[in-house]
């Protein structure tokens, strides 16, 4: 019997964390798209600054990550292509798999480890010091102030890193084009521009805006539910960096599914 | 009710409000006339901080109502409410000062987000305010860098910053040292014979308590006890006003057999 309860007070709990979710979500985009037209003013300048420490402030240790992710996929393809002679199929391979999967899921991990769990740990410090309380009390929506500008920065900055990550993980498989598989530069980039559709990259992007919401929402979504006392900030970074990384993977088999079905 | 001059800036009517199942406040009613200066006491957990919280419209009122300036907050929409709020300002425990921001911006930011005034005029208002709550000079500090009692004035300077009709404070003197809390107390009356102000105050300093008020309200375990002026409190002879004023600590537990049985969690032995 107790496991039947714990079933289903689990599932009541997961359904009222996606509800959370969607509420934040849908908030924010009445602030974002229709809130402008009430005279509600959208924040660019709080924007912009959300995105400069999403976006640009994350590129070294983004593209560090995504050119070794890149060759790391060009050893481990040529592993596999060698025993059938068909190392000149390592450039496309990377491609592909950059473009529409590593590329914006690794963007996505790199983001929730440097901006969800900072977002969870700036309202969450926020709550617990009386912040949120005061703009409310100052007639200022804690949404319209705080999250809407950290989800224009992330819709709008996730897809630009998802792209500069997919040039970083080509540019590591060409290191093993160049020196394992006897590319010339100009003929490993020839390679992947053949082997790449317009539609791979462009489902990679879709998804990497997804995953900007999703890592926007969780994290304010942690933020706002956090407690009263500094412990329960550490837990709910903690939760928001989890949550993240679960809900992402989530997203991507639903919208990987759904590309392929619509692929054939 | 007719002649709004005579109106009181707040009047509270049989105000309950419940956390899920439990009730903290159970039928509350008050009136603070305009320019008058009501300090509400009561002990940790009695509810007060409730009390204040639904007068500013952070903690929704389960029945009841709340007039606010004529109108009644407990039955108001989200944006009626952000229209009330300007008119109030409410000076945190902890201050509250947004911590990426300077003590200077803090206080612009409602200035900035409400008004369409010119930024120097911003400016104008800020060091002035900031000057009434002796923080001039101030305002490009952090708030880090501010002890207790500055955070606090800051906090008072940015609730003030709209110019409001009521100011709240919570528990202005909590956590100072007495010297700095005096500077607070005075600070309140600066406040209230400068402008008449209509000021609510929330503490459980006993000594700031009748420094500051016109009038007081007692609060234990979610009900009025009782309330009047100084003189009618310091004369009281209801029991938990008296235990309360002379600072009489709850009975202890001494029966013997209560205490085995709270230590052991068991059910008391039956007498036979």
């Amino acid at each position: 019997m107790s496991f039947i309860e714990s079933v289903g007070r689990n599932t009541i709990g997961g359904l009222a964390y996606v509800g959370g979710l969607a509420r934040l979500s849908g908030r924010a985009a009445y602030f974002t798209l229709i809130g402008p037209f009430r005279g509600k003013a959208l924040r660019w300048s709080r924007a912009f600054h959300q995105a400069m420490a999403v976006g640009i402030e994350a590129l070294p240790i983004l593209s560090t990550i995504t050119f070794f992710v890149g060759l790391i996929l060009a050893l481990q393809g040529a592993y596999e292509l060698r025993k059938f002679g068909a190392l000149q199929y390592v450039a496309g391979g990377v491609a592909v798999s950059m473009s529409r999967e590593l590329g914006p899921l690794m963007t996505a991990i790199v983001v929730i480890g440097r901006s969800g769990s900072a977002f969870a740990a700036e309202i969450g410090t926020m709550k617990v010091t009386e912040e949120i309380d005061a703009l409310t009390t100052m007639a200022l929506n804690p949404v319209q102030f705080l999250v809407t500008p950290k989800f224009l920065a992330m819709i709008l900055m996730l897809p630009c890193l998802t792209t500069w990550a997919d040039f970083m993980g080509v540019m590591g498989g060409a290191v093993f084009g160049l020196t394992g598989a006897h590319f010339t530069l100009a003929g490993y980039m020839r390679a992947t521009v053949d082997a790449l559709l317009v539609r791979d990259v462009i489902t990679g992007l879709i998804k990497s805006v997804m995953f900007g919401g999703v890592i926007t929402a969780v994290g304010c979504y942690e933020g706002f539910e956090t407690g009263g006392g500094a412990e329960e900030v550490g837990r709910s970074t903690t939760s928001a960096v989890v949550m993240s990384i679960f809900l992402v993977i989530i997203v991507d088999l639903v919208f990987t599914s759904l590309f392929y079905l619509l692929g054939r | 009710m007719s002649d709004p001059a005579q109106e009181p800036a707040i009047s509270v009517r049989d105000l309950r409000v419940r956390y899920g199942e439990r009730e903290i406040l159970h039928g509350i009613s008050f009136d603070v006339a305009r320019g008058q200066t009501l300090v509400i006491l009561g002990g940790s957990g009695s509810g007060k901080s409730t009390l204040l919280r639904t007068m500013v419209g952070l903690q929704p009122a389960s029945s009841g109502e709340v007039w606010i300036r004529g109108r009644d907050i407990a039955k108001m929409n989200e944006e009626d409410l952000d229209e009330q709020r300007k008119k109030i300002g409410l000076s945190f425990q902890g201050g509250a000062l947004f911590g990426s921001m300077t003590v200077g911006e803090n206080v612009c930011l409602p200035l900035r987000e409400h008004t369409q005034l010119e930024e120097s005029t911003i400016q104008i208002i800020m060091r002035l305010k900031l000057e009434q709550v002796g923080l001039a000079g101030f305002e490009s500090y952090m708030p880090s860098q501010l002890s207790g009692g500055m955070k606090k004035r800051a906090a008072v300077a940015r609730a003030m910053a709209m110019d409001p009709e009521i100011l709240f404070f919570d528990e202005p003197s909590a956590g100072l040292d007495p010297i700095i809390a005096a500077g607070i107390d005075n600070l309140i009356l600066k406040l209230k014979k400068a402008f008449r102000m209509t000021i609510i105050v929330v503490t459980h300093e006993l000594a700031s308590a009748f420094l500051i008020a016109d009038t007081m309200l007692l609060i234990n375990k979610g009900d009025i006890v009782a309330q009047g002026t100084n003189q009618e409190m310091q004369t009281s002879t209801h029991p938990r006003v008296r235990q309360f004023l002379d600072r009489i600590a709850e009975p202890e537990v001494s029966d013997e057999m209560n205490y085995l049985q709270m230590l052991t969690g068991e059910a008391p032995p039956r007498v036979l």
